[in-house]
């Protein structure tokens, strides 16, 4: 898996609230194409008229957020399906990092174990990176080692993950070597459960 | 840590499938079954073989197709070669690995929410993952059950475990009993519209009440299906003796000194007194009326007497501009009454409301109502599950929906997120019983209003938005 470690670049305001898996990627899109293609097809009602023209209207379609690799949103942003190819789909757009007051749970589970940063700061903190974006702009810097965003002015911004998840992106780690590592334990696990529920393990 | 004090529900069943104590709250569990569909479960396993891997417990996996299947009667599969080739690959992979297939036409197929607890797969106390995410739908039976991405999920095929950070504890208690035409999908739509889409992101929650209790399980498994919807990956309700009743005989329920030991383990899991909750939310069940959405998440849902609500009558300009945003997408004007707004389409089905009792319900509006579909709807009944299904058939009511005017169909998801092809048009209104009203999720520019089986049955036949309790 790719590190993530620091990542500059500018933060395209999106700032939607309740932005579900379903709008970043068409269930038919996702199971049609593979990884690496999504890219086209994330955001496809928003950035595409009936047409099938850009939507000019649309934040990601406007520079400089085209190709930015930082996203701010509004709450509950992944929320609904479980599809992790939301995230493959904003991954294939250029996207590292999405910075939001609140995430989908599933979503959030979804961009660590592919290398994307979920980083939650608090709802003013995200609307002053928002407004900073769009009166100032430049690029932002977030630097998952110090647990820290620098702003385009220069402010920086702290912010928590669980430890865990943290180390998982600076290094890449591929968690099922890691679990793997515990195959005593598992199969204890299991040896301990056979006799405290044997009804699971009779053929029906 | 836990186990000392008082503890709820939820921290009997996860302390119960901790394999390794990761520190800061993480742990890894053990999974006891995992359920595959043709979408996310075809895709991890070939992610897993790609990547060399095993599958350590093949006899804990169980896998359908339910997303891609057609549900047009008379079909063998999906309606496109592209769905077809996704079911063969999960066709093939079940062989290589050994794992259990309830194939497209076999008597067990099904949606994977509605078999995994018909078939008795689903259990109290059971931990149970599915890449979806309406697997909270199992936590109605007691099981500790939530959804998760096809990377997580090769990692249980891999390990047969999960890593988890523990959410937090959140409890729903419902006081007093729903009124008459009032179901479960109402009390949970209202309670999303109440809380908000995002209100129990972060924890576990569990529904607990009167109104609980004297729900029958398939309400409980709407009730719990819907948890996600406002954020929580995990919603259950404490088995007691409902669920052991309607477990009882199923295939793969416990049988004979299995089942006596078993329901002993099982009535231990409720929540102890005074155990500690993050957080507790009070609701008034008696005050709950019959729901439908407005807009274009769940949270917007409003009594079927109710009219639009307005964007200007909030001061938050964000919700402001996205209930603009919705009303527009809707093709709805603030302040109309929701009641009479016309529609071209009815879906009664997906994992939310499906089931034997859900179609029993909708049957006998029709019967009493005497009336058939309105000439302009084409309305669409999909059950749950072959079972079901076959169930529906023994007591007649495909020959009620039929000489009504509604289309009956083959068991599969179906209409509710058009994975398989069945779409609403641009610009058509459906009224539907499945679980999200998000933009596009039944086709591009499609319009949904989520609402219960009676409501859909009775909108079919009104022909517009209509008052299940006047029919």
């Amino acid at each position: 898996m790719e590190k993530f470690t620091v990542l500059n670049s500018v933060a395209a305001p999106l700032m939607l609230a309740n932005v579900d898996t379903d709008l970043i990627i068409r269930i038919e899109r996702l199971y049609r194409l593979d990884r690496g293609e999504l890219g086209a097809w994330a955001f496809e009602s928003l950035r595409y008229l009936s047409d099938d023209r850009e939507n000019p209207q649309f934040l990601l379609n406007q520079p400089p957020w085209r190709g930015a690799r930082i996203l701010l949103a509004a709450e509950n942003f992944g929320c609904g399906s479980s599809r992790e190819g939301a995230v493959w789909a904003l991954w294939d757009l250029g996207v590292r990092c999405v910075i939001a007051p609140s995430f989908g749970d599933i979503f959030y589970n979804n961009c660590i174990q592919n290398g994307m940063l979920p980083l939650r700061l608090a709802a003013e903190q995200v609307e002053s990176l928002a407004a900073e974006a769009k009166n100032v702009g430049g690029e932002i810097s977030v630097d998952l080692a110090a647990q820290q965003v620098r702003t385009a002015s220069g402010r920086l911004l702290a912010f928590d993950i669980e430890p865990g998840q943290r180390e998982t992106l600076l290094k890449g780690l591929d968690a099922i070597s890691l679990t793997l590592a515990y195959s005593a334990e598992i199969d204890k696990y299991q040896e301990r459960d056979r006799m405290l529920r044997p009804w699971l393990y009779r053929k029906a | 840590m836990h186990s000392m004090a008082a503890r709820t529900l939820f921290d009997k069943l996860w302390d119960a499938h901790v394999v390794a104590d990761l520190g800061d709250d993480v742990a890894l569990l053990h999974v006891d079954r995992q359920l595959l569909h043709d979408l996310s479960g075809y895709r991890a396993l070939r992610e897993l073989q790609r990547r060399g891997l095993q599958v350590r417990n093949p006899e804990r996996a169980y896998a359908v197709p339910d997303h891609l299947v057609s549900s047009a009667p008379g079909r063998s599969g999906g309606n496109a070669e592209w769905s077809n080739l996704q079911i063969n690959g999960l066709r093939s992979s079940c062989d290589k690995w050994g794992i259990r297939l309830f194939d497209v036409n076999d008597a067990e197929q099904g949606i994977v929410h509605v078999i995994g607890p018909e078939l008795g797969l689903t259990q109290p106390g059971l931990l149970i993952v599915c890449g979806d995410s309406h697997t909270s739908t199992h936590g109605a039976l007691g099981a500790l059950a939530w959804g998760i991405g096809s990377s997580e999920l090769v990692h249980v095929l891999a390990t047969q475990t999960i890593v988890q950070k523990r959410p937090r504890r959140l409890r729903v208690h419902f006081s007093g009993r729903l009124a008459p035409g009032v179901e479960a999908k109402d009390l949970i739509l209202y309670l999303i519209g109440r809380e908000g889409a995002a209100a129990g992101t972060g924890y576990a929650v569990e529904y607990a009440g009167e109104a609980i209790s004297e729900l029958d399980m398939e309400g409980r498994m709407t009730l719990c299906n819907l948890s996600i919807e406002w954020g929580a990956k995990i919603g259950m309700v404490a088995p007691d003796a409902r669920t052991c009743d309607w477990l009882k005989g199923r295939p793969h329920a416990p049988r004979e000194r299995d089942w006596d030991a078993a329901t002993t383990a099982w009535r231990a899991l409720r929540s102890d007194a005074g155990a500690r909750f993050d957080r507790e939310i009070e609701v008034d069940a008696c005050k709950v009326e019959p729901q439908i959405t407005w807009g274009t998440s769940p949270q917007d849902t409003i009594a079927v007497s109710a009219r639009v609500p307005d964007p200007s009558a909030t001061n938050d300009i964000a919700r402001r501009a996205a209930m603009h945003k919705a009303l527009e997408y809707m093709g709805l004007v603030p302040g109309q009454a929701i009641a009479g707004t016309r529609i071209d389409r009815v879906f009664i089905g997906s994992c939310t409301n499906s089931r034997l009792v859900d179609l029993r319900r909708a049957a006998m509006l029709v019967q009493r109502a005497g009336r058939r579909v309105a000439p302009h709807v084409r309305a669409w009944v999909v059950p749950g599950s072959q079972s079901v299904k076959r169930e529906a058939e023994a007591e007649g009511l495909d020959r009620i929906f039929l000489d009504a005017g509604f289309e009956w169909r083959e068991p599969g998801c179906a209409l509710c997120v058009g994975a398989n092809g069945e779409l609403i048009a641009p610009g058509e209104r459906c009224v539907s019983t499945s679980n999200r009203n998000f933009v596009g999720r039944q086709g591009p520019q499609a319009r949904t209003h989520l609402a219960s089986p009676v409501m859909a049955a009775a909108a079919a036949l009104a022909g517009e938005i209509a008052d299940a309790r006047e029919f």
